[in-house]
């Protein structure tokens, strides 16, 4: 009887482990092969002509289709930080730093992380897609047969785009959220216009942001080589196609997140 | 001429091929025949340097792909066609596009050429008029002629077709037969075929080898395989459900 319990722990430790080995492996494949398209493209990046055509295109995709889910994010966001810090600053008297704190956290944080986060959900899932039915198509292979780089053709457009399109949605994202803001502690809050305007820029200093859009710039390539990876990878099918996509979007939101708390903690010492 | 010298590819714990062997002559027409899923396809792709083997080599005209730079790669890639099985065509890209798609990206021919040129392929392909389609609105056996007008647009030395009449009425069929024929007569092209299609197989073939567990277990003339005495070679050409290759695999399934 115990003889039976003991097999069945070992046996089950053993199927435990088993399945923690095999997600490590994944784990490190994924990283491996995310870091060997990184390099690949940055070596094209280099060498190779760029397809100027299919960047704008991209761009177009991934930058201008994304404006109104940018617009609409930023903006509640901008409203919801008037809000909730004045209830807070309050309690200190102090509700005239609402417009320094919304401006600050705004292009220090919220707006590069905040885009890139939709961004990783509409584009990153689109990129996985479009790539990963490509794959299970056998269309990859074509563009091989065709004496065409893949990686050229399809990943280094959508590289440059994402790069550039990040950088300026954030701005973007950081002025409508500034008009969010503006227009709770306006017309809600009582504060003067001029007051606003002015505390809110003064409050900036170049460093928030420039150091807010570096940070863009680097979600934009986490995002798009995360999600050709994925699509690159996708196997077996409609099935593939939809794992390939989860993937892409679930990673690249770890990557962003983790990646901001590595910078932010690299800008808070230099 | 290419020289495939035992090639082995392992796809995670599946042995695929298992030393594959086999030598096509300049001017020759190798049909290659087996079951699904024995690696047909695989096999194809290697040759085009689309998959590596994990052991082995593949040499044409003396030139092994795999040890070659990426460019040089691409240079010899071009000197072949290869159709898909599922055609592959970009659908992205128009009929047109897809068909020129290696002369608009590596020659500096005007549009109304490369045009002219696509137009005279889907002709021989018995196509007309659909160059401004998009792939998703043909039907399949279209979809597998403007694959072949693709692969033989650039006017490739060796031409690889994968399963150039699967899913073609049998008149279609037998203008993709012509076709296979014509281009090896006036063009003197190497073409390995790899089809399921016994009648096809007959007509277009020098050569016929069989793929069987990974090997090639048999290859002669369409008379020597016709007459083989092998009982696989025998199921497999009479297309029978009984034989070595069935009880075989019901022996494996009863293992199990
Ligand atoms: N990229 C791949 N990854 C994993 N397995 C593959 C891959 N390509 C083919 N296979 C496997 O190899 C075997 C042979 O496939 P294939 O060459 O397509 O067969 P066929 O002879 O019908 O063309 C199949 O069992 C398939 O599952
Ligand atoms: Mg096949």
């Amino acid at each position: 009887m115990s003889h039976w319990t003991n097999l069945k722990r070992t046996v089950s430790v053993r199927s435990w482990l088993q399945k923690f080995g095999a997600g490590c492996l994944d784990i490190f494949e994924g990283a491996g092969g995310i870091a060997l398209l990184f390099k690949e493209a940055c070596v094209l990046l280099a060498s190779k002509k760029i397809r100027w055509k299919a960047t704008l295109d991209q761009m177009n995709k991934i930058g201008v289709q994304s404006l109104p889910l940018v617009f609409l994010t930023a903006f509640f966001t901008g409203m919801v930080l008037a809000l909730q810090s004045a209830y807070q600053l309050k309690l200190f008297s102090a509700e005239q730093f609402t417009s320094d704190l919304i401006s600050v956290s705004l292009c220090r944080e919220l707006g590069p992380v905040l885009t890139s986060m939709v961004v990783a959900g509409r584009v990153g899932a689109s990129i996985a897609a479009e790539l990963g039915t490509m794959k299970v198509t056998e269309q990859i292979d074509a563009l091989k047969a065709l004496a065409t780089n893949p990686v050229q053709y399809l990943v280094i457009p959508r590289f440059i785009a994402a790069l550039f399109m990040l950088f300026l949605l954030t701005m973007y994202a950081d002025v409508i959220g500034m008009f969010g803001g503006y227009l709770i502690s306006v017309f809600k809050l009582g504060m003067s216009s001029h007051m606003y305007i002015k505390r809110g820029i003064d409050a900036l200093v170049v460093k928030d942001v420039v150091t807010g859009l570096i940070k863009a710039f680097f979600f934009g390539g986490i995002i798009s080589i995360v999600g050709c990876y994925f699509g690159f990878t996708a196997r077996g099918g409609a099935e593939g196609v939809g794992r390939a996509t989860t993937l892409a979007v679930v990673v690249s939101l770890i990557m962003v997140i983790a990646s901001d708390a590595l910078f932010s903690a690299i800008f808070y010492f230099f | 001429m290419i020289q495939i010298q035992n090639i082995h590819k392992w796809f995670g714990t599946q042995h695929v091929l298992r030393g594959v062997d086999l030598t096509i002559k300049e001017g020759e027409t190798v049909v290659i025949i087996g079951r699904s899923g024995c690696g047909k396809s695989v096999l194809l792709k290697h040759i085009m340097a689309i998959l590596e083997p994990d052991e082995g080599d593949i040499k044409i005209d003396g030139h092994s792909m795999f040890s070659m730079l990426p460019d040089e790669q691409d240079q010899c890639r071009l000197q072949l066609g290869m159709l898909f099985q599922g055609a592959a065509l970009f659908d992205s890209l128009t009929v047109l596009e897809n068909v020129g798609f290696s002369l608009f990206e590596h020659t500096n021919l005007s549009e109304e050429v490369i045009s002219q040129k696509v137009l005279e392929k889907l002709r021989m392909v018995g196509l007309m008029g659909i160059e401004d389609l998009m792939p998703a609105s043909l039907s399949g056996g279209m979809k597998k002629r403007v694959g072949l007008a693709r692969a033989i647009c650039n006017e490739p030395k060796i031409i690889l077709y994968d399963e150039p009449t699967t899913g073609l009425d049998p008149i279609n069929a037998d203008v993709i037969n012509e076709l296979i024929l014509s281009m090896q007569k006036q063009l003197k092209v190497v073409s390995i075929v790899v089809t399921h299609d016994m009648t096809s197989a007959y007509k277009v073939a020098d050569r016929i080898a069989m793929l069987y567990e990974g090997r090639i277990i048999g290859i002669g003339t369409p008379d020597e395989i016709r007459n083989s005495s092998d009982p696989i070679i025998q199921q497999f050409i009479t297309g029978s459900a009984r034989g070595p290759i069935t009880d075989k695999q019901q022996k494996e399934t009863e293992s199990l």
